[in-house]
């Protein structure tokens, strides 16, 4: 295709101007943050310049700008756009192969030749957020309720498991469906007068709740020990069978079954643990989507006011949502609490719920598999580039933001719908609705 | 009663600070109809803003109070108003035919963007500056305990008493004001009677960013530590704010702001400090259940 030399020309100094215009933006938001730098001495604050950074950002957001409304022009003279191929689409259709093989994948990881005990260590932190996601996916995916308070439920879950292993000696196994129920219960108690709420009023009033949590956690100093938290929790036996190298009361798991003791084994163990914890969340989600609770879910989250009109009620059915999604954040706090052996209110904060819709909302809400990739991309990512740990949730925040300027709807948004009015013989449904892509 | 006039006063400034970000609040949900998350990193910016310039002020030598405040003020306004724009530019604007839940994500995305950014390029530990404007009245004394009216105290509801009224006249009066009522009464019919909509929600915000900024300032002033964490609970406070008073009201981010300031205070003063932040929450959520379009909100009417 040939453009004209006058259009290309004018598009030049349009874009030049246009890139002149941002930094001049860049500058004067670089000049008090980035170029005056407040430090601590000894008579008090002081003031150090740093104007090579304030020329670095302006010059950045220059060329940046520049080389966007470039990309931007060139891609307009390839004229319209064509519609793309959904990726989405062509990986949900290949899911029927692929997740079976992520299953087998994540089966045979501690037995692979990379898995020694940080890769591990990684994978089992990436599976909890991984079941975090698919829990909360249950309340934002699918029930279509921002949910930023969710890491209430797994502080819920996780103090429940410690304080009844440190107070009353119960096992691992027993206090996994306690937490799960008290996590539940909570969730009834937080939801019941707030779910009447609209959407994002729903999500500043759960913010607060989690907050409030914290706050009590932090200051009930006789329950949860405050701001130091609880430590010496029990870790888990392999069904009374404990991980150590002797156990005065009897058998250990590597005598038991007869191999040299390794302190390997409580990691497997743990992965397992976790992996399969995971895998029946998404089993249950799988499940419940297609019983009637699960498509009044959805049919709520697509419009609220025609569910009413056909009798729904609309807070039983949240409430059920938040309920189950609280459940599954329970078992995963009672695993995060035997895992670290530690917990305190520090491990619960708003940036944890921030991290997990985060996780559930650029996968695609509703998404099974995008919240995988976006697990494995936004935990697994950062862990192997420690140097940049400063720099990590700057990253994070703006990946945000970017993700959703890009894809409003998550990086795999695409869903087949379960049900059609007119199923098309042979495909199984009707013309694709288009796809949901509508970045400019 | 001493102790309670103490309080009151007390309450009353802080309230001042809350219900001048909160205008930030309510406005851009009036308008746009999205809650803007990262407003409260907006009022940090604020504060770190006039704290480099009071700084800065301090190494050229201009020590001469009022004119050193009035730069301040200026500067705090003027930077951080650019931040506020380039907020909604970035963040907000292509994001405006979108689903609800991705404006609000988006929003919590630059939020925790800002606060690491001014994180690493000013330092995680608290800044703490010496009074600026020490002393004040006693304003009544019994044996016990005295009433102080602290200098800082009247300038700050002076300050805020002067804002809101040039604001409301803004409002009221001008072409401008005229351009955002009616964009909050229907944003498409402004459109097509050739009110330019992006630039009126960019000015909402520049001036939501303005007033933040103030109360930055105000804060950084009063209590003379910052850090880069300010913005979170102050955030959320002042939402709590906005929606008491009725969100989309200006008189009602007011009104509503003074009350959690007063309600924060006298429930440190009389209950238990550490459940201070429990309290601000606990109401929101009271209010959103009982009367939901808060105290001077109208109803919100859902059309199918």
């Amino acid at each position: 295709m040939t453009v004209p030399a006058a259009a290309s020309a004018g598009f030049l100094v349009s874009a030049l101007k246009e890139s002149a215009f941002f930094a001049l933006i860049a500058l004067v938001l670089a000049v008090p943050l980035v170029g005056l730098r407040t430090v601590q001495e000894v008579g008090g604050l002081q003031i150090e310049p740093r104007w090579a950074w304030v020329a670095i950002a302006v010059g950045a957001v220059f060329v940046g700008r520049f080389l966007l409304g470039s990309l931007r022009h060139l891609l307009a003279m390839r004229g319209p756009r064509k519609e793309r191929p959904a990726v989405a689409a062509a990986l949900q259709a290949s899911l029927r192969y692929l997740a079976p093989l992520l299953v087998v994948f994540a089966v045979a990881l501690p037995f692979l030749p990379i898995a020694d005990r940080y890769v591990l260590d990684v994978a089992i932190l990436v599976l909890t957020y991984i079941m975090l996601g698919w829990g909360l996916n249950i309340v934002v995916g699918l029930a279509g309720l921002l949910d930023l308070g969710y890491v209430a439920f797994y502080a819920v879950g996780a103090y429940s498991y410690a304080l009844f292993a440190l107070n009353f000696g119960l096992s691992f196994w027993v206090c996994l469906p306690i937490a799960g129920l008290l996590a539940a219960c909570f969730g009834v108690l937080l939801g019941f007068p707030v779910l009447r709420l609209r959407g994002d009023y729903l999500a500043i009033v759960t913010l607060g709740f989690g907050e409030m949590v914290r706050i009590i956690l932090i200051n009930w100093y006789a329950l949860t020990n405050g701001p130091d938290g609880l430590s010496g929790i029990p870790r888990p036996s392999f069904f009374g069978l404990p991980f150590a190298f002797k156990d005065p009361g009897g058998e250990t798991f590597h005598s038991f079954f007869e191999i040299a003791y390794s302190p390997g084994h409580r990691v497997i163990f743990l992965y397992y643990l976790i992996l399969a914890l995971a895998l029946l969340t998404n089993l249950f989600t799988l499940r419940i989507r297609k019983l009637p609770v699960g498509r009044t879910w959805e049919a709520l989250r697509e419009d609220e006011t025609a569910c009413r009109s056909l009798g729904i009620n609309p807070t039983n059915t949240k409430l059920t949502a938040f309920a189950i999604g609280a459940m599954f954040a329970g078992f995963a706090g009672s695993f995060f609490a035997t895992r670290q052996g530690f917990i305190s209110p520090e491990s619960f904060t708003f940036i944890e719920s921030a991290i997990i819709v985060a996780i559930v909302v650029l996968g695609g809400m509703g998404s099974q598999i995008g919240i995988v990739i976006a697990a494995v991309l936004l935990i697994g990512g950062p862990e192997f580039v420690r140097e940049l740990q400063e720099f990590r949730m700057l990253a994070f925040g703006g990946l945000m933001v970017l993700i959703m300027i890009w894809r409003p709807r998550g990086l795999l948004s695409f869903r087949e719908p379960t049900l059609r009015l007119h199923p098309i013989p042979g495909r199984g449904g009707s013309p694709l609705p288009p796809p949901a892509d509508s970045s400019p | 009663m001493e102790y309670f006039l103490q309080q009151l006063i007390n309450g009353l400034t802080l309230g001042a600070i809350y219900g001048l970000i909160a205008i930030g609040y309510t406005m851009v949900y009036g308008i746009v109809g999205m809650i803007n998350f990262a407003h409260g990193e907006v009022y940090m910016i604020g504060a770190f803003v006039s704290l480099i310039t009071f700084l800065v002020l301090g190494i050229v030598g201009i020590t001469w109070l009022p004119f050193a405040l009035v730069i301040v003020l200026v500067s705090a306004m003027f930077f951080t108003a650019f931040y506020g724009w380039t907020l909604e530019r970035i963040a907000y604007r292509p994001l405006r035919q979108s689903p609800r839940l991705a404006a609000l994500i988006s929003a919590i995305g630059m939020s925790i963007f800002l606060q690491n950014y001014v994180q690493i390029l000013q330092g995680a530990r608290v800044k703490p500056l010496p009074p600026i404007l020490p002393g004040g009245f006693t304003v009544m004394e019994s044996e016990t305990f005295p009433v102080q009216l602290s200098y800082m105290q009247i300038s700050i509801i002076i300050l805020t008493v002067v804002l809101m009224t040039v604001f409301s006249l803004v409002i009221a009066r001008t072409s401008l004001g005229r351009a955002q009522r009616a964009c909050q009464q229907d944003i498409k019919m402004a459109a097509l009677i050739g009110i330019d909509v992006d630039r009126t929600i960019s000015t909402t915000f520049v001036m939501g960013a303005m007033l933040a900024a103030v109360a930055g300032m105000m804060v950084m002033m009063y209590y003379g530590v910052i850090d880069f964490f300010i913005g979170f609970l102050a955030g959320i406070k002042a939402f709590t704010a906005a929606v008491l008073g009725g969100i989309g009201s200006l008189p009602g981010a007011m009104l509503g702001g003074i009350l959690i300031g007063l309600i924060e205070v006298f429930w440190s003063a009389y209950f238990t400090i550490e459940y201070k932040d429990v309290a601000a929450f606990s109401i929101l959520v009271l209010v959103l259940i009982f009367r939901p379009t808060g105290l001077l909100g109208k109803p919100e009417i859902e059309k199918v």
